[in-house]
């Protein structure tokens, strides 16, 4: 049997460590365009902000590949798919046979298209791969980089601004929607983050995009946004998201939506062609459809799965939903599921702000059941919001202690916290 | 055999001795009274007291056979101890993230901000022959049982 791995990031280790529980005798093969051993991509951040050093950015060390026995192809990127005669190209012309495949590319970070901005306009770059962010640290130190524009206030255009302000560069981030953190966060904790961000000297500019990007040379020198405003930088990070990575599959048979569509067992529509992770369209637990949740978490639980029922044990995915936790600007963030509902559709919010502490928690419930949830300075025990969410929890009886100081599993129904503490481990 | 620390909330008196032993265990001294009058930061106790009312108990890290945390772990820093099955946490690897609190489904990971940024929780007393929570409860509300291996 030749499990064949395409991609070496989360999705890819957990389904390494799931083949291995099952089955020891298998080959495992790892492909990867990138060079290096692994890394995380969520750590970038910190890179860039000089948190840690390079060595500090793998999750699993050379011990890992060698003890998992796993053949590992660094730098080549695949290129080709024949599902088929079941092999997979690669760039310098390699031919891999597989048995069963896992597709688990990731991501692409998205460029939309801006008058003036080309492939080779210097001083653009995006911030979800470790060779791009080396050589935005290259780039800001030996052009001696005092100011930057930041295009996209999401998640990963917030820790770039957090990076870049803890190299002591200033910045300018510009949104399009009326506020930062529009697809994670409400009103109340977007607030509370853009005065944090002012209190660090970051302009933001909401409502607004760029027009045009104006260059000396092939250098970008000044940014025309739709508004008419001018900026003069030196340097863009373009974070206006990322897109399901389907270079690999397109011109197969697999398909594809957004991302690639996989059943509950991480299957493709093509036989002995698995796929998880950024690249993948899995079930959401809350919306019962299948969509992109592009985060760490989802890649490594559908990675596991995918490894499982790879080596022969079937076991279904049970579907997660969307959840962050995101430190910005030293304010722990996390949340859960629906955070901003539409009016009028049956969902009840409860909150608290406590403006001192800046401490912001919100509870979005649905016929009695916690659907989504935002924490802001205040993540002791988060995780228990997740497990009513996914246990689907009647919280009818302590609803108003959801919000509390003291919120923990003592409010929970006395049967149901003694199954939770106890677990299945627990049959002596 | 695997050991896994149970809860008997019925028998707990809220009298919060887990939580100072855990608390010593994890100093540097191992002395009650240096730990808590000598050392600062106080080291950040491996359990969570939940108490209201008549109602109380001490929780710890449930050392799960698939633990969450270690999946979602940014760092690798969580990991599964491959002798014990343990969940244990190398706080030079942690970054402070949170995931592992995000996805905790007890929430017995704490961030340890006094200290230094990073997650802490219980390892079970790895450096002692018994949990200090265990050993000091006066009526057996933790105890220390034996599990079943996963099959």
């Amino acid at each position: 049997m030749h499990y064949l791995i395409i991609g070496n990031s989360v999705a890819a280790v957990n389904a390494v460590e799931a083949i291995r529980g099952a089955d020891q005798e298998g080959r495992i093969t790892i492909c990867s365009d990138e060079e290096v051993l692994n890394y995380s991509r969520p750590l970038l951040s910190y890179y860039l902000g000089g948190r840690i050093t390079e060595d500090r950015l793998a999750f699993r060390d050379e011990a890992f590949y060698q003890k998992h026995k796993v053949d590992l192809i660094l730098g080549k990127k695949a290129t080709g798919l024949d599902t088929g005669k079941k092999r997979v190209t690669l760039a310098d012309g390699q031919v891999l046979a597989y048995d069963r495949l896992l597709i688990s590319v990731g991501g692409v970070p998205m460029v939309p298209p801006i008058n003036g901005l080309r492939d080779d306009t210097t001083g653009v770059f995006t911030f979800i791969q470790l060779q791009e962010a080396k050589r935005l640290i290259d780039y800001i130190e030996q052009a001696s980089i005092q100011e930057a524009v930041v295009l996209g206030a999401g998640l990963i255009g917030l820790k770039a601004i957090e990076g870049l302000l803890e190299r002591g560069v200033r910045v300018t981030v510009i949104e399009l929607m009326d506020r930062v953190l529009a697809n994670t966060f409400d009103e109340e904790a977007s607030s509370i983050i853009e005065e944090r961000l002012a209190a660090h000297g970051c302009t933001v500019i909401k409502g607004d995009t760029i027009q045009q990007v104006k260059t000396k040379g092939k250098k970008v020198r000044q940014l025309i946004l739709k508004s008419g405003k001018e900026i003069s930088t030196s340097l863009l990070i373009v974070a206006v998201g990322v897109r399901p990575n389907l270079e690999l599959v397109k011109g197969t048979s697999i398909k594809t939506d957004r991302g690639i569509l996989v059943d509950e067992f991480m299957k493709t529509s093509v036989p002995d062609v698995y796929a998880a992770g950024d690249c993948a369209q899995g079930l959401d637990f809350l919306s019962k459809e299948n969509a992109v949740i592009a985060i760490w978490p989802v890649a490594a639980r559908q990675g596991k799965v995918a490894g499982l029922n790879m080596s022969g044990a079937e076991t279904p995915y049970p579907g997660l939903f969307a959840m962050n936790s995101v430190q910005i600007m030293d304010i722990p963030t996390i949340s859960f599921g629906m955070t901003t509902p539409p009016e009028g559709e049956g969902y009840e919010v409860l909150h608290n702000l406590d403006r001192v502490k800046s401490a912001y928690k919100k509870i979005v419930l649905r016929n009695d059941r916690v659907v989504g949830a935002i924490l802001l300075n205040a993540v002791e025990r988060a995780g228990v919001y997740g497990m009513l969410i996914r246990e689907g929890v009647d919280v009818k009886e302590f609803k108003d202690q959801l919000l509390g100081d003291e919120f923990g599993l003592l409010v929970l129904p006395k049967e149901f916290r003694k199954h939770l503490v106890a677990g299945e481990s627990f049959v002596a | 055999m695997k050991k896994r620390i149970i809860i008997n909330e019925e028998y707990c008196m809220g009298c919060r001795l887990c939580e100072v032993y855990c608390v010593t265990q994890r100093s540097r001294s191992k002395d009650i009274l240096k730990a808590y009058k000598g050392e600062y930061p106080r080291p950040v106790s491996g359990i969570v007291f939940e108490e209201k009312g008549p109602i109380s108990f001490a929780l710890q890290c449930r050392h799960c056979d698939e633990p969450p945390c270690v999946e979602s772990c940014l760092t690798g820093a969580l990991y599964i101890d491959d002798e014990t099955g343990r969940v244990l946490h190398d706080g030079e690897r942690c970054v402070g993230c949170w995931m592992c609190i995000m996805v905790c489904p007890v929430g017995v990971i704490k961030p340890d901000v006094e200290n230094r940024v990073v997650a802490s929780k219980c390892d079970l007393c790895i450096e002692a022959e018994n949990p200090a929570c265990v050993v000091h409860c006066p009526n057996e509300a933790i105890q220390l049982v034996e599990v079943k291996e996963k099959a």
